[in-house]
This record gives structure tokens, C-alpha cells and sequence, in this order.
């Protein structure tokens, strides 16, 4: 009923709007591919210009160059490794202190809550953060990657919130049969928590993979520590430093340079993102809204 | 639906008179260790730093440590309101994190609003799933990905070029002039469909029969959405604004480190980068931690007043 009345202005809205929504998305899409496009081109063809959506002379040569440099391979790994250790690190410990702070009967239940959100406003500052990590010895080492950021008060109270809405129904009758919180915890509260965990785990593992400026700061010196987002900041910045010059990489062999081989390792880069991205995307919602909605 | 409420008011009146019993103490004995643990990674991770705050105060001797410095009073704060430098730190940083906090709103909500306008549910799911692909992104991507876009022989030179706008390419990082305008592109476009998922999740939840009287009044689209929709999704907008307005200082670090260079020095240096050169590679803690002493200051006194202007408005607030 309501569709028959489209007037003139209704329906040169409908027109604008669609074609808003398909320059958003172009504008999104573009860079992304036309790096992908450049990464899978030869070289010194790129340097001519004129690589927009596909590559014009295919070479795999800047692929097999990034893996073949051992320290974007050890980056790799280490952030690899971060990912995987940083995430289950502050996946378990929120969860522990979100169920201790959502139980009712807990004696010190708001004193405990208001010591952490307190952290969300106030924070000591770039210069005596890095000077505590230093005299803690966790400069130069793995540990300032998963131990540092492991709770945050912010994720503490995603998951606060979702458990809230568990009825106490539950804790109670477990607890008539004997079960301590520990039991609670893991058997039957955690099990009703799985997608705000997939949610915060996710949170903490896209933080991790994208952090460079820890690596930066406190494991510069460490060539065997730093992630691969610091060495792509690094490939970054030595190109810009050169412009693009014609000059070929060293120890290459071949067509590449060093602006191919950065899109290439952009790419590498963004693979496990782009990869888990369609699957996860929907646990990205549930945080952002819950995250949003907190009191 | 009644009973359940009766249920729970009822639980909220008897809470407080329950009296702890000493079982229930020794039950909870897991959950105080626990307690106990975390407070423990607490102060250390997020308090002890605060006591660093002291070194601005004094003339900080890393040989003596925070106990044996010589306390000088608000010495290092000096250089603070009087070093050219640092007075242009605060200007670009309040400047960019102004602009970029407008940019970055006023852009989500007009997406949040014309997405919901289109009709087709696939459509929409495409455009909002590939919308904040970006926000994933690292800041080193994103700017790797600018720099090749706005370089001589990127894709927006030569648009410009071909459309014959300008005769030749212009090098973008070397005008002060384009920088505050790059970082709040890059950041509207890494952000804007992020921040326009809570809109979303807020027009959804807006009445639809709100719509349907509307429409009995002969609202038209413009309308609806001048009168339903943007008052619908207020109280959102208002409390995003305030949590944001205390992060206007903060939101100059990575774009600004990672694509800022000598010759737009003038207009890129922040206050954390300001922080990150003298503090850490001059190794002057004391003028660094004033510098971010300044900055939360600064953080909490907008908080405080954004929060009172709310009140006072009769609008939603923080606490």
C-alpha cells in the first residue's frame, strides 16, 4: 500500500543513495585490492603505473622475496605467537574477574569493580609505564607483549554484563549439590559465556596481531622479538625514505622492489584477518553493541 | 512476565539484610585468592605507574631514582606553556582530534541513516560487512595503503589529473596544508562503518509503529528521519560524544607518528609524539611525564565539563 505512492523525490533518492553505497564500497575496496593487484605484479613493470584492479605482468617473485627475508619470517611467528598467548591470557583472566565481580554474594564485589574502572580514566602515562616495565626486566623480552595488557576493565565489563543476565537460579542449585565456584565457573558458567568470549577473544587477538608500537619500544633492540607489524613499519618507512627509486632489491635476484615487496607483505599481513573475517564478523557486532549499551 | 519482576525486586529488598555467614566466607575463600591476585596485577600494571607522576616534579636521575631526585616543584612544567614547540603540540593535537571526532561522527550517522534507508537486506548486509573491514586494519596498513594512493603517481593524482583539476601531481606529504585533512580522511575511512554499527543497533531498536504513525501523518522520508529516527538514536549520539570528547587528546598517536615527516613537522607533532621524543629518546622523564600529566589533566577536565553541560541539558551522561 505504502509502495504505491513513490513520488519523484522518493525515487531520486533511492537512486542517489544506491550509488552512495556503491562509491562507499568502492572507496573501502579499492586500496585493498589494488595493493593485491601490485603484490602479484612484477616490479619494475609496477613502476610504470597503471596497476589498478589486476596485475599486468604476473610474477609471484615479491611473495617468495618477503618469505624468503628471515625477519619478516621471525615477526611473523613472534606475532603469531602473541596472538595466540596474549589472547588466551586476557581471555582467562577477565573472565575469572568478571565472574568474580558478577556473583551477588561476593563481599567485596563493588569495591573490586570500581578499583578496575577507575583504570579506564586514569593511567600513569607513556614515560613511567616504559620505566616500570624496565625495572620489572620485562624490556627486551616476550612477557611485555601478553603480560601488560592482559586485564583490561573494558572487557572485564563486556563479559560482566553478559553474565549478569544469567539467572542466579543456577549458581544456587549447584550450589545445594556441593559445587565450590570453581566448579560454577567452569562447568556451568562458562559454557552459557561462549559468544562473549569469542567476542573479547577476538577483540584481544585483532589487537594483538595489528600492535607494532610495543615491539617498537621496548624489543627494537631484540631482532629476535619484534612482530611482523614493525617490520612491515619498518619496510614502510625505508620506502618512503627512498621514494620509489628504480633501485632493485639486493640479495633478490630479480624484478622486485622495495614497493612490491611491501605489498606483498601488506597482503601476507592482512591474510589471517581477511581470512577469518567472514566466519567472525558477526561476534564483532555482539561486542560492539554490547560493549556500547554497558551502564 | 509480573511475577518474574515481583521475583526480582523482592531478591533486591532481602539482599542487603542477608547476613554473611561464616560458611559462607570459607565458600568464598576461592574467590578472595582470586580477588586477591588480580588486585596484586593491578596495582602493579595499572597504579604503580601513577607514582612515576612524582618525576615530574622533580629532576628526575634515573641513578636515583624515584625516592632520591630533587623535588623541584613545577619547573618542568615551565617549558610547557612557554617552548613554542610544545604550545603548536597542543594546538595540532586539540585541532586533529577535534576534526577528526567530528569527521569521523557526523560521517558514521549519515551512513548508519542511509543504510537503514536501503531496501534490500542483502544489499545492506554486503554494504555494512565490507564498511568496517578497514576498522581491522592496523594504522601501518592503512597508511602504507595512503601512502602509495597519494603518492606522484597514486590513484588520486592521476584522477585529478585526468579530470584536469590540476596540471601537476601534487606531493601531498610535503604541504602542511593537507595533512589535518589526510589523517581525518584515513580516519573516516577506517572508522566510519565500526561507528555506525551501535546507530544501526540503535535505529533498529526504535519503534516501528513510531514509523507507522508518522507516515499516517503524511511524513515522508525526509521527515521520517528528522522526526523519528535522528530523535531515536539522541541519546546514543550524546553519550558516544561524551565518552569521546576525553579521548580528543589521545587521539593523536600512530597516523600521525607513522605518516608524519620533517617537512610537515609543524602541523603533525602531538603531544604523545612530543612525550615519545623527549621522554624516551632524550631520555628527559621528568618534561615527559609532565607533558602526560598535562594531557590527562586536560582528558578529565573536558570529561567533567562535558559531563556537566549534559546534566545540565537534561541529557544522557556518564556519572
Amino acid at each position: 500500500m505504502t509502495k504505491k505512492k513513490r513520488t519523484t523525490a522518493d525515487r531520486i533518492f533511492i537512486v542517489c543513495n544506491t550509488v552512495f553505497m556503491i562509491l562507499f564500497v568502492i572507496i573501502t575496496l579499492y586500496p585493498v585490492l589494488n595493493t593485491l593487484a601490485v603484490s602479484f605484479n612484477d616490479g619494475t613493470d609496477a613502476l610504470r603505473g597503471g596497476i589498478y584492479l589486476w596485475p599486468r605482468r604476473w610474477s609471484i617473485k615479491n611473495y617468495t622475496t618477503v618469505l624468503k627475508k628471515n625477519n619478516l619470517v621471525t615477526g611473523a611467528y613472534i606475532s603469531v605467537l602473541r596472538t595466540v598467548v596474549g589472547t588466551l591470557l586476557a581471555l582467562a583472566s577477565n573472565a575469572i574477574l568478571a565472574f568474580i565481580v558478577s556473583r551477588k554474594k561476593f563481599l567485596f564485589k563493588k569495591p573490586l569493580s570500581f578499583f578496575w574502572v577507575v583504570t579506564m580514566y586514569v593511567n600513569g602515562g607513556l614515560i613511567p609505564t616504559f620505566l616500570l616495565y624496565k625495572n620489572l626486566g620485562m624490556t627486551n623480552s616476550f612477557s611485555v607483549y601478553v603480560i601488560p595488557g592482559m586485564i583490561s576493565a573494558f572487557n572485564m565489563l563486556v563479559i560482566r554484563t553478559y553474565m549478569n543476565g544469567i539467572p542466579d537460579s543456577l549458581e544456587e542449585s549447584a550450589q545445594l549439590d556441593g559445587a565450590g565456584y570453581g566448579t560454577i565457573f567452569l562447568k556451568i558458567i562458562s559454557p552459557l559465556c561462549k559468544p562473549v568470549y569469542a567476542t573479547v577473544a577476538l577483540f584481544v587477538a585483532v589487537g594483538q596481531w595489528n600492535s607494532w608500537f610495543d615491539a617498537m619500544l621496548y624489543n627494537r633492540l631484540e631482532s629476535n622479538l619484534t612482530t611482523l607489524q614493525y617490520e612491515l613499519m619498518k619496510l614502510l618507512s625505508s620506502v618512503t625514505n627512498q621514494g620509489t627509486s628504480m633501485e632493485t632489491m639486493k640479495n633478490s635476484g630479480g624484478n622486485v622492489t622495495p614497493t612490491s615487496v611491501r605489498a606483498a607483505a601488506t597482503i601476507l599481513t592482512m591474510l589471517p584477518i581477511i581470512c577469518l573475517y567472514p566466519f567472525l564478523q558477526r561476534y564483532f557486532v555482539t561486542g560492539m553493541t554490547l560493549g556500547g549499551v554497558k551502564e | 512476565m509480573s511475577n518474574k519482576f515481583k521475583n526480582k525486586s523482592k531478591a533486591n529488598i532481602t539482599e542487603p539484610k542477608t547476613k554473611i555467614s561464616w560458611k559462607e566466607i570459607k565458600q568464598q575463600k576461592v574467590l578472595l585468592i582470586w580477588s586477591a591476585v588480580i588486585v596484586v596485577y593491578g596495582v602493579i600494571f595499572y597504579y604503580l605507574p601513577l607514582a612515576g607522576w612524582l618525576m615530574a616534579f622533580q629532576n628526575y636521575k634515573p641513578k636515583d631514582g624515584l625516592l632520591h631526585s630533587k623535588f623541584i616543584g613545577f619547573a618542568k612544567f615551565e617549558p610547557l606553556f612557554t617552548d613554542i614547540t610544545f604550545i603548536r603540540t597542543i594546538r595540532n593535537t586539540l585541532a586533529m582530534g577535534v576534526i577528526n571526532l567530528i569527521a569521523t561522527f557526523v560521517t558514521a550517522i549519515v551512513f548508519a541513516i542511509l543504510l537503514n534507508e536501503i531496501t534490500s537486506k542483502g544489499g545492506k548486509k554486503v554494504v555494512q560487512t565490507i564498511s568496517y573491514l578497514p576498522h581491522f586494519l592496523s594504522w601501518i596498513i592503512v597508511t602504507g595503503i595512503l601512502h602509495d594512493a597519494l603518492s606522484g603517481s597514486g590513484i588520486i593524482n592521476e584522477i585529478l589529473l585526468k579530470l584536469h583539476i590540476i596540471d601537476q601531481s601534487i606531493n601531498f606529504f610535503a604541504h602542511p596544508g593537507y595533512f589535518w585533512p589526510i589523517v581525518a580522511f584515513a580516519n573516516v575511512w577506517k572508522e566510519t562503518g565500526w561507528n555506525a554499527i551501535i546507530y544501526l543497533a540503535a535505529i533498529t531498536s526504535i519503534d516501528p509503529s513510531l514509523y507507522e504513525a508518522a507516515a499516517i501523518d503524511g511524513a515522508g522520508r525526509f521527515a521520517k528521519i528528522k522526526y523519528v529516527t535522528l530523535p531515536g538514536i539522541k541519546p546514543t549520539i550524546m553519550i558516544l560524544l561524551l565518552m569521546n570528547v576525553g579521548n580528543v587528546l589521545n587521539a593523536g598517536f600512530e597516523i600521525q607518528y607513522l605518516l608524519g615527516n620533517g617537512l610537515v613537522q609543524s602541523v603533525s607533532q602531538t603531544i604523545d609524539i612530543y612525550v615519545l621524543k623527549w621522554g624516551i629518546s632524550q631520555s628527559d622523564y621528568s618534561i615527559g611525564t609532565a607533558a602526560g600529566i598535562f594531557k590527562s589533566v586536560v582528558s578529565i577536565v573536558l570529561i567533567v565539563i562535558a559531563n556537566q553541560i549534559a546534566k545540565h541539558n537534561g541529557e544522557e551522561r556518564l556519572f
